[in-house]
């Protein structure tokens, strides 16, 4: 290892992997919920189990972003990045954040009727529920990893296609989040700007940004042609912000926003599926063209997961519910949960294994095959997984838009009879049995990140040796 | 000239740059329509009057009707009070983070009941008789300030220590959210 700022990455990845284990624990809680009438009523609320799951997913996807683009940085420039100890110091006042809003929601859950409450213990805004104090210093953290991409790009006054992208990409990104601090009365108003966050962060920037990424670690993984990737990379950005800019109108059917966003949303949303299938049909491309030059199978096998699973659990599963006569009935229903486990993990949390294998091979090279059995376990676990709780709740969604929203209308007494639906109640039980395959897979993706590549037959001293050093 | 990176970099920039200007130029109408007192979205004094939900034929979807006086907890509020009344609601529903077990407009948990028609919710007359309270309102208020002594079915909401004041600024807040022109989300509501 030669760079300080690989070394954080380093340290960003396990930090990302600890917390995806935070995600896993607090979604399996929540999903119980769901089973037992009363289930720890007053003591733990549904509320907050799932504010730590959907939180953390969120932070453990941007600290595998961070890494990636910290290993990556010094390899495309030929240098340390700048700042790089100040960088140092965010890592960990990043993980100190997180680990004080986990406390802070477990033991205090909610405040009272007051701004303090926002300001120390719970904004209450989904996804980014964080307190304002935290968000604060996330931001603050963002900032600085933007400064250190542009500062060692003009210390190195070089530029390169990937790079440009990726730096035009982080301003918006970063400046997205201030949406976090938001505490505006008038519901339409607020989730109006809200939509702005969520959807221009997963179907826009968070999209560019691994375009990137991958860019990245397709030049890396396979030895592919800077010419070719780079264009590639600039039609998917046409596509995504061609489409994806104005698809952000399939959230503004129903929140108050005018109806000219039926037609519009509907038209362009429909089409964000394109630039993912462009990515399925790159991917296989690639596989096909440098089929002799993989070297690294459990990175390639994700990156594939990754671009099948983009296309569709995001796009398949997104344009399943994204036309406004469908979306009437299966908007907000367990349907909207089977597409955001499929697209999150999809679309990013695939990549992000994906790179830390890379990233793992670099650091162990020369130490024995980079292959084991674990990861192909680690690996059909995760995804059959996930791909059986996405489709119980596709599902259980189906029952819910059916009766609760298509028959029932919606009221209270519908809800609670779609609730009480055998492919409802069925559809929620299959979904923590395969929560637990998930999670069977994520332990054994943890114990091959530990040993793949480091030899099978090395004594127990020296492994300790390299792994320290 | 395909071949070429260039071509296709010109390319992303300006399908990027169509797209959001178009985004800001719609932006703008819209926050136009959905500022309290805009298009869409009914000013707050809104909650002193009847509100209604129904199909509307030339449209063809349901609407919100709104309807003469009708004083929530007997009193009319002055414009200021309202707004005053709806940011407390707004602040209470962030604190106890309702939308993490909630829905309104559809968006948030899934845990729980969606609240966008909840002011219009056909179970509140069964609930007044539960709650031995006078009106809607006041069985709304008995419900929140101690929801888990009234299990709803299958599911229970736990109690968020909501005060007499917090619990009328959430109904107020409720009210208000029913009025506001959705494009017919939920269909069919209360049929
Ligand atoms: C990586 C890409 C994507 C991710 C991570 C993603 C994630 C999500 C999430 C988390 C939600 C729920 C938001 C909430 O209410 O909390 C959502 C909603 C939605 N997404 Fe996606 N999405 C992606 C791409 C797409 C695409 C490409 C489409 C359309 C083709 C799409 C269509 C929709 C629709 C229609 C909804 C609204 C669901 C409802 O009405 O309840 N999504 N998405
Ligand atoms: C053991 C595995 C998991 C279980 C049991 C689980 C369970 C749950 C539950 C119960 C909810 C609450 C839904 C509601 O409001 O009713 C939820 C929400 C969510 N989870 Fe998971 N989850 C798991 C893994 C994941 C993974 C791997 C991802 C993404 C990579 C993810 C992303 C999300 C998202 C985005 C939401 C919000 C969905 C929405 O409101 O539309 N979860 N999950
Ligand atoms: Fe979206």
């Amino acid at each position: 290892m030669i760079y300080r700022s690989q070394q954080l990455a380093l340290r960003y990845f396990a930090a990302s992997m600890l917390l995806f284990g935070v995600m896993i624990a607090a979604g399996l809680l929540t999903s119980l919920y769901y089973l037992r009438v009363g289930f720890l009523l007053d003591v733990f609320h549904f509320s907050t189990a799932k504010i730590l799951h959907i939180d953390t997913l969120v932070l453990w996807l941007l600290m595998g972003f961070l890494g990636s683009v910290y290993w990556f940085l010094p390899l495309e420039l030929e240098r340390e990045v700048e700042w790089i100890g100040l960088a140092q110091k965010a890592f960990w006042i990043f993980v100190g954040t997180v680990a004080a809003v986990a406390a802070t929601l477990s033991f205090v859950q909610y405040g009272g009727t007051s701004a303090a409450s926002l300001w120390l213990i719970n904004q209450g805004r989904k996804y980014v529920e964080a307190p304002r104090w935290a968000c604060v210093l996330i931001a603050a953290v963002l900032v600085l990893f933007g400064v250190n991409v542009v500062a060692t790009a003009l210390r190195a006054r070089r530029m390169t296609g990937i790079l440009a992208v990726l730096i035009a990409d982080l301003i918006p990104l970063i400046v997205l989040f201030l949406n976090a601090f938001s505490a505006e009365p008038n519901m339409s108003k607020d989730l109006f700007w809200w939509w702005w966050l969520i959807h221009l962060w997963v179907e826009a920037t968070w999209e560019v940004f691994i375009g990137c990424v991958l860019a990245w670690s397709l030049l890396h993984l396979l030895g592919a042609s800077r010419a070719i990737v780079e264009s590639w990379l600039y039609v998917e950005v046409a596509m995504v912000l061609g489409t994806g800019i104005l698809g952000l109108g399939h959230h503004y059917f129903w929140i108050g926003t005018p109806s000219y966003w039926l037609g519009i949303g509907g038209f362009f949303s429909a089409l964000e599926p394109l630039p993912l299938l462009g990515m399925v049909i790159h991917a296989i491309y690639d596989a096909g063209a440098h089929r002799h030059q993989i070297l690294n199978r459990p990175a390639f096998a994700w990156l594939l997961a990754e671009a099948f699973g983009n296309f569709l659990g995001a796009g398949v599963w997104g344009f399943m519910m994204t036309l406004p006569q469908i979306n009437l009935f299966a908007h907000g229903t367990q349907w909207t949960a089977s597409h955001s486990h499929f697209a999150f993990w999809g679309a990013y949390g695939c990549a992000v294994i994906s790179v830390i294998y890379l990233v793992l091979q670099k650091i162990r090279a020369g130490r024995g095959d980079f292959e084991s059995q674990a990861w192909k376990w680690a690996f059909a676990l995760l995804n059959i997984g996930l791909v059986g709780m996405s489709s119980a709740l596709l599902i259980a969604g189906m029952a819910q838009a059916f009766y609760e929203r298509a028959i029932g209308g919606s009221t209270f007494q519908a809800f609670l009879t779609a609730q009480a639906n055998r492919w409802m109640t069925e559809g929620l039980q299959a979904r923590v049995l395969f929560g637990l395959v998930f999670t069977l897979g994520y332990f054994v993706l943890l114990y091959d990140f530990w040993k793949i590549g480091k030899g099978r037959r090395a004594p127990e001293t020296t492994l300790r040796k390299e792994a320290s050093g | 000239m395909i071949g070429d990176p260039r071509f296709w970099r010109s390319g992303a920039l300006s399908a990027t740059t169509v797209m959001v200007a178009v985004l800001v130029i719609l932006s703008i109408d819209t926050l136009r329509a959905i500022r309290a007192g805009g298009r869409n979205v009914p000013a707050y004094t809104v909650i002193n009057r009847r509100i209604g939900y129904a199909m509307d034929a030339a449209t063809n979807r349901y609407r919100p009707v709104l309807g003469g006086e009708e004083l929530l907890f007997g009193r009319r509020y002055s414009a200021q009070e309202a707004a005053e009344l709806i940011e407390r609601g707004k602040l209470v529903i962030q604190t106890r983070a309702c939308l993490d077990c909630h829905t309104m407009f559809g968006i948030g948990a899934y845990y729980a009941p969606d609240l966008t028609k909840s002011w219009l919710d056909p179970i509140w007359p069964s609930w007044q008789a539960m709650t031995q309270a006078s009106s809607r309102e006041e069985a709304m208020v008995r419900f929140l300030q101690n929801p888990d002594r009234y299990p709803i079915g299958i599911r229970i909401m736990p109690n968020l220590r909501i005060d007499r004041a917090d619990a009328e600024a959430l109904v107020a807040y409720l009210k208000w959210l029913s009025s506001i022109e959705t494009n017919g989300f939920p269909a069919r509501f209360g049929d």
